[in-house]
């Protein structure tokens, strides 16, 4: 009988922990360009912040805020570490036409592919663009919708509060 | 007793721990939308005191609530769509309530969702239900799905409901969905592909629909209706390195309806591509066809309504004002289409590439109908879309005649230093206006369009962009209308462009447009549509007020498309989330 208390209290126990989860990604799988399947809760910089921003191919603002991203990454990289997880939010017309889109612009970023707005659901992103910014643990520490010329900026700004 | 006691002591302790848990553990989220309109008289285009009808107020919005434990999700959203003009919106949007909930449980191995259901299998020919809140749409599927992932790679769902039909009850009459879908994938699941340069994926899909009437009466003939429709679809992607291969093909048997008008034949619907890139380079080759595919839950149902399947299209999506005026939908009683594209950037440090590189797109994508030959029935020959019959016969390689759409386009960006960037867009349209708008008998629109874009910025916070749009049309001002069909002439002739747009990143924008259709064949269409905007945004909260003409066209957002009038006033929209 003790053992059987003890076991549910456990369990209890642990359920709990396992409830109290640090990270503001959800459980959802999307696929990245390679066809492979992503865990949108798993995925991290190592423990470092990371980027999420949402897109999609007819949305004007998003290719200005991709190809500015683009020109500072390396220099991001380099200087704080940080990650860019970029989910593209187009539909199954254009699945096929991303990875040759995304290459042929020579973007570097971690491309996922959210092709019926699951994860742009669940994140409560109305319209894009929409950039999240993550601390080390997958918090959401800082987000912001739409882009202006020079905004890439102010999100420096905040990876290098949270990055030291 | 003192077991039952004890028992009861740790259960409640338990659920007390538990209970914190809900309120410490769990997490809230949640986004809110309202668009505010207030309409005015405007007799230069037509906007009278009558066709306003004294509705000069349209608002709407939605709240959406998510609240999430561990594996547990569970969620709302209320709508409200209040007063009827909403320009543009299917009048039967009009209502508010609870329109969604959803709860479910996912641990990795099984998910469990009851409530409304979005899904899409493979590339969502027989199943997808999605919601497009800026068109009025929602398919969702009120009921249950479970999924199974019994080893890594592999993946198995099935689903069962009712679609959401505007504010209709679900406790009337339209069609049960039933879905299940296998998807396999070979790299994560079999060991020796981990990692390799050789990816595959399969997948498989069923999709049932069941409707109560056994037969259709339409004067004094009587249709036999088959109860329970069955439609199924195959699918692969495979790359290998810098190329890629994917095809879905799907079958449906015969299913008629008003939108088929009640013709008996199966449907068929093909779409592939073939895709190489290289960092810098990106070719895809796409090609489609459609065969009467309307898929619907409810036989009667008409134009977007309670469609089960999803075609996508695969043209271009243009985003600049005057193309986007003539915006492909799909057509799902028959099309074969192609589409062709090539993104490239002439590398940075090069004679043409400069010190940021050069980014070029080209296009071209082409839809046409497919062929279709009278049948037979009993030795006679009987009229294409006969009801009652098989239709007609459609040889599956041959392409139709009739071009619906065709689209050449050519981009070139170029960030030309810190200060200037500079966009410039060619684009040769082909548009079927009888077929894809319904104004039938009016002439192909034959349009060439010029885009240049040119921003400045002038700080790092402050920058100005202007853009300028030409479109030439074939029908000019002195072409020889139909006095008939006015119709027909709405944005026809040549159109002149304008934006110019000053931002403050990342929180203020303002800006002013106007389209100017000034080779109108109609003189009293010679219209001007400026509009003057300004936003404000704060991390996730937006809020753009605007105001001014808005002219007739289509909206498109997602392959789905929606006739927007013209109108005049001004709009407020908020967003955000938390």
């Amino acid at each position: 009988m003790k053992k059987l208390l003890a076991t549910l209290l456990f369990g209890f126990m642990v359920f709990g922990l396992a409830a109290q989860s640090k990270s503001d990604l959800p459980n959802i799988t999307l696929k990245n360009l390679d066809g492979e399947s992503v865990n949108i809760a798993e995925i991290n910089n190592d423990g470092k912040p990371f980027v999420m921003t949402f897109w999609a191919t007819w949305c004007g603002p998003c290719i200005k805020e991709h190809n500015a991203l683009s020109d500072v990454y390396d220099d991001w990289v380099e200087e704080t570490g940080i990650k860019i997880f970029s989910v593209s939010i187009d539909d199954a017309r254009a699945t096929a036409k991303i990875k040759p889109f995304v290459d042929g612009k020579g973007w570097p970023f971690e491309i996922l592919l959210d092709v019926n707005s699951e994860l742009k659901r669940a994140m409560n992103v109305s319209n894009p663009p929409h950039t999240f910014l993550f601390d080390g643990d997958g918090k959401i520490v800082w987000q912001h919708t739409g882009y202006l010329d020079g905004g890439e900026e102010d999100l420096y700004q905040e990876i290098l509060k949270i990055s030291k | 007793m003192k077991k039952i006691l004890l028992i009861a002591a740790v259960m409640l302790c338990a659920t007390a721990a538990y209970a914190q848990d809900i309120l410490s553990g769990g997490k809230v989220s949640g986004s809110f939308q309202v668009d505010g309109n207030y309409y005015w008289e405007d007799k230069g285009i037509d906007i009278t005191e009558e066709s306003l009808d004294g509705q000069l107020f349209g608002a709407y919005g939605f709240g959406k609530l998510q609240y999430q434990l561990g594996n547990f999700t569970a969620g709302i959203r209320y709508e409200a769509y209040q007063t009827t003009p909403m320009s543009g919106f299917d009048a039967r949007v009009k209502g508010n309530g609870i329109a969604n909930y959803f709860a479910t449980y996912d641990n990795g191995t099984i998910g469990i969702t009851v409530g409304d259901i979005y899904d899409q299998f493979g590339n969502g020919l027989i199943f997808r239900t999605y919601e497009e809140w800026t068109l009025g749409y929602d398919n969702s599927l009120r009921g249950v799905r479970a999924i199974f992932r019994p080893c890594d790679g592999v993946t198995f769902k099935g689903l069962y409901g009712k679609q959401r039909y505007y504010w209709v009850s679900y406790d009337e009459e339209r069609g049960l969905v039933r879905g299940i879908d296998g998807e396999w994938d070979l790299n994560r699941s079999i060991n020796a592909l981990n990692g390799a340069k050789f990816k595959a994926t399969l997948g498989a899909s069923f999709v049932s629909k069941y409707e109560s009437e056994k037969e259709h009466v339409d004067g004094d003939i009587k249709y036999i209706l088959p109860q329970n429709v069955g439609a199924y679809a195959g699918r692969i992607n495979l790359g290998y390195g810098k190329i890629g291969l994917s095809a879905e093909y799907a079958r449906k048997i015969n299913d008629p309806s008003a939108f088929n008008n009640w013709i008996y034949r199966e449907g068929q619907e093909l779409l592939a591509s073939l895709s190489y890139s290289q960092k810098g380079l990106g070719m895809v080759l796409q090609v489609k066809r459609v065969d009467n595919m309307s898929f619907k839950s409810m036989n009667t149902a008409l134009r977007n309504d309670l469609d089960i399947g999803f075609i996508p299209p695969i043209n271009y999506t243009h985003s600049h004002s005057l193309p986007s005026m003539f915006s492909y939908s799909t057509q799902p009683l028959g099309e074969m289409g192609m589409q062709f594209q090539v993104n490239y950037t002439i590398p940075k440090k090069t004679l043409l590439g400069g010190k940021y590189g050069t980014k070029l797109a080209f296009n071209f994508s082409q839809v046409n109908d497919i062929k279709r030959n009278p049948i037979k029935v009993d030795g006679v020959e009987v009229p294409v879309y006969e009801p009652g019959t098989e239709g007609y016969d459609s040889p599956f390689f041959e392409i139709g005649d009739r071009v619906f759409y065709r689209d050449i386009n050519f981009e070139i960006e170029k960030k030309i230093n810190a200060k200037w960037n500079l966009t410039l867009m060619y684009i040769n349209l082909h548009y079927d206006l009888d077929k894809i708008e319904g104004h039938e008998g009016a002439e192909d629109v034959e349009a060439n369009f010029a885009f240049g874009e040119v921003i400045y910025k002038i700080n790092r916070k402050h920058s100005v962009r202007v853009e300028l749009q030409h479109m030439w049309d074939n029908i000019g001002e002195n072409y020889d209308i139909d006095p008939m069909h006015p119709d027909f002439y709405v944005k026809r002739g040549n159109w002149a462009a304008f934006l110019v747009e000053y931002t403050i990143a990342p929180k203020l924008f303002f800006s002013i447009a106007d389209k100017y259709n000034y080779g109108n064949p109609i003189s009293d269409n010679r219209d001007h549509y400026v509009t003057g905007s300004i936003g404000f945004i704060k991390d996730q909260t937006r809020i753009a007020l605007s105001g001014g003409r808005q002219s007739q066209g289509l909206v498109c957002v997602g392959g789905v498309c929606r006739e927007v009038p013209a109108s005049s006033g001004v709009s407020i929209t908020i967003t955000t989330s938390f």
